[in-house]
């Protein structure tokens, strides 16, 4: 039997007071994410259980229990109290999927600062927007990503310390550098969590947009409520599971379901830092006896590219659950993992903005391949028309996604920016930005973007941030930036590059501007694709109509071109 | 083989290493050990095809293919021989 049980009956008397009892929470009462993921377990007996199991680079393992990490996040929390930084100071955490990054998180969160986690491939350029926006006071890091915040210092005066956690003492400390093992470092067995309210800030996670810089969505303590029901039902986590999440918690769901949900729940969870290949994937599954695996479609495609005869080579048969987000998982995929698994992947929706997955499908619920689900009881959702924003009542017409704001884990606000944030509603509905449709039997189906934001992997890159980039390149005159189709990561970065008098197209051109991106923003908003192109399409006020190069790359109809420029 | 070895190690070391105190050579495992990642590997490809005039398709440019520069230089020697 699921946790869920029947999703028909939840639906019929849910309340969000359901998580609040288990949580042992009353409105009013202190909520910290931190204590609740390591002290309250302790409580609870569980002391001595195993919350980490850690495998890095070259097969390095560690093992922390709950009472370790208890310890270990108190340990941080100290350190970060001791620098003199203050309840809701920004503390980013920009690191590898190592312990101290898990563990860390915890710390900043039980000291009252907000944790700001950032992908560690983050280039200096897009590390430098995302500290700037948030005024950062702290970041902690490694040795080997230092150089990029260095670079970049200067124009980062509110950022106070550079924690370095696995300092060898080979070249000195520079400015505002500081060494922290937490290994090494006193263990504090006691420590006085910030008596954080429900709606005290928590996290701040930075997602891209069309049109502007990344936006800095805030997320409160009380945002526990649904994440940890959701891990409950949607990913059916059970006292003797050994759960994988194999999302970095430098994104939302490495945050929501890599560490909040498991810890809360009290369940052993095993990290991975090792980069992809179907054989180390498989082996890791077999050698922790993982019994549930919440991945991504581009990982699940990834696995479906390499084969199944590698499969046969491991003994998998600890599985039980599987689950997918990150970007709509198609049909093929939820066909091939019970033909090779013996068990369908179970897609999930949601984003950074909502906090928590809104629809899903669920255990002991029909799956249909290639559908989002059903939305989660308490949630209110609906597919509105696009001009009147009013819920569409006819099944198969396409709308946009809508929910009725007032879960606990939808964002607050975008930091520093609450008329962006205000532009999300419409009509009393919140608008996550996807197309979709409602079938005859209530499934969601997503059909695409609302925007011109690319999904590469399961990730969001701005076509505006990249062109931005772009500009600050030598060569490029202008640039316009789309998705164009690709097997694995659903849609990879293409650029189309108008380039500066003097300069010429030429293979090693193509290469230096992709290893510019790439170093300057991440590799996920690297171009997979240039395209050198004499001129762009523009409307007569000079805009560049990205759409008309989108259409082309997709094999779309191109629509009106009235308002195109003459060549 | 052992130039092309040797160029292609000078370019992972350039590209892609970003602690400068790290030391790779020849097996060290390069996607699995994360020092390419599955987006980057692109822009390694490129590299590959544009200095030794090959084309590799997508399906033997996967990640196994790609471990590290003995297996990589073995990817390129291949293409160079056809």
């Amino acid at each position: 039997m699921s946790n869920i049980g029947s999703y028909d009956e939840r639906v019929k008397d849910f309340s969000w007071e359901i998580s609040e009892r288990e949580l042992e929470y009353k409105p009013g009462d202190v909520i910290n994410i931190g204590w609740y993921c390591t002290d309250r377990i302790c409580l609870k007996g569980k002391g001595d259980k195993l919350a980490l199991k850690y495998e890095g680079l070259g097969g390095r393992e560690k093992n922390y229990t709950y009472n370790d990490i208890r310890q270990l996040s108190n340990t941080i929390a100290t350190f970060i109290r001791d620098l003199g930084i203050q309840p809701e100071e920004r503390v980013c955490m920009f690191m590898d999927r190592i312990p101290e990054l898990y563990i860390g998180v915890v710390g900043v969160l039980k000291s009252g600062a907000i944790a700001q986690p950032l992908f560690s491939a983050f280039g200096d350029e897009s590390l430098l927007v995302r500290l700037e926006n948030a005024e950062t006071c702290a970041i902690f890091t490694q040795k080997k990503h230092v150089s990029k915040i260095r670079k970049i210092l200067d124009k980062l005066p509110k950022l106070r310390h550079i924690i370095i956690v696995d300092d060898n003492q080979k070249s000195p400390l520079q400015d505002r550098e500081v060494a922290f093992n937490m290994e090494d470092a006193e263990r504090v067995d006691v420590f006085e969590t910030y008596p954080t309210l429900a709606e005290s800030p928590s996290l701040l996670h930075y997602t891209s947009g069309t049109t502007g810089m990344p936006k800095g969505v805030k997320h409160v303590h009380y945002a526990l409520i649904s994440q940890y029901l959701t891990t409950k039902w949607v990913l059916d986590l059970k006292d003797d599971d050994i759960y994988w999440c194999t999302a970095d918690p430098g994104w939302v769901t490495g945050i929501s379901y890599g560490i909040i949900g498991p810890w809360t729940m009290g369940v052993t969870q095993c990290v991975n830092d090792m980069g992809f290949s179907a054989d180390a994937w498989y082996s890791f599954i077999q050698k922790h006896k993982v019994t549930v695996w919440y991945s991504a479609p581009t990982a699940i495609r990834s696995l479906m590219k390499a084969g199944d005869d590698v499969i046969k080579q491991y003994d998998l048969s600890s599985l039980r659950h599987l689950a997918s987000v990150g970007e709509p998982l198609n049909s093929e995929a939820v066909v091939w993992s019970d033909k090779v698994f013996g068990l369908k992947f179970h897609d999930s929706y949601w984003q950074t903005e909502t906090g928590s997955i809104m629809i899903s499908n669920y255990p002991d619920m029909k799956i249909k391949p290639g559908s989002m689900g059903k939305p989660f009881p308490g949630i209110t959702a609906c597919v509105v028309d696009t001009e009147t924003f009013e819920p569409i009542r006819e099944t198969g017409k396409i709308g946009l996604i809508a929910f009725k704001p007032g879960w606990p884990a939808m964002m607050r606000t975008y930091w520093n920016n609450e008329a962006t944030y205000q532009a999300k509603f419409k009509n009393g509905w919140y608008l996550p930005g996807d197309r979709a449709y409602i079938d005859l039997d209530g499934y969601y189906w997503f059909v695409g973007r609302d925007d011109d934001i690319i999904n590469t992997g399961g990730h969001l890159v701005s076509p505006f941030e990249v062109e931005s980039a772009l500009l600050e390149h030598p060569a490029v005159a202008e640039s316009a930036v789309v998705s164009k189709p690709d097997f694995v990561n659903m849609e990879v970065v293409k650029a189309f590059v108008c380039l500066k008098p003097g300069f010429e197209a030429s293979e090693e051109m193509d290469l230096d501007i992709m290893n510019f991106i790439r170093k300057k923003l991440s590799p996920l908003a690297m171009p997979q694709e240039i395209e050198f192109v004499p001129n762009l399409p523009k409307t007569r006020s000079g805009k560049i109509m990205r759409r008309v190069l989108k259409a082309q790359e997709w094999g779309e109809e191109i629509g009106d071109t009235s308002t195109l420029e003459d060549d | 083989m052992d130039e092309i070895r040797d160029i292609v190690l000078a370019y992972v070391i350039k590209e892609y290493l970003e602690d400068p105190d790290e030391e790779i050579g020849y097996d060290t495992p390069l996607i699995t050990g994360g020092i390419v990642d599955s987006f980057s590997m692109v822009s390694l490809k490129r590299f590959l095809e544009n200095k030794y005039k090959i084309s590799i398709p997508d399906e033997k440019a996967g990640p196994e293919a790609f471990d590290s520069v003995n297996k990589i230089t073995k990817l390129v020697q291949e293409f160079l021989a056809k």
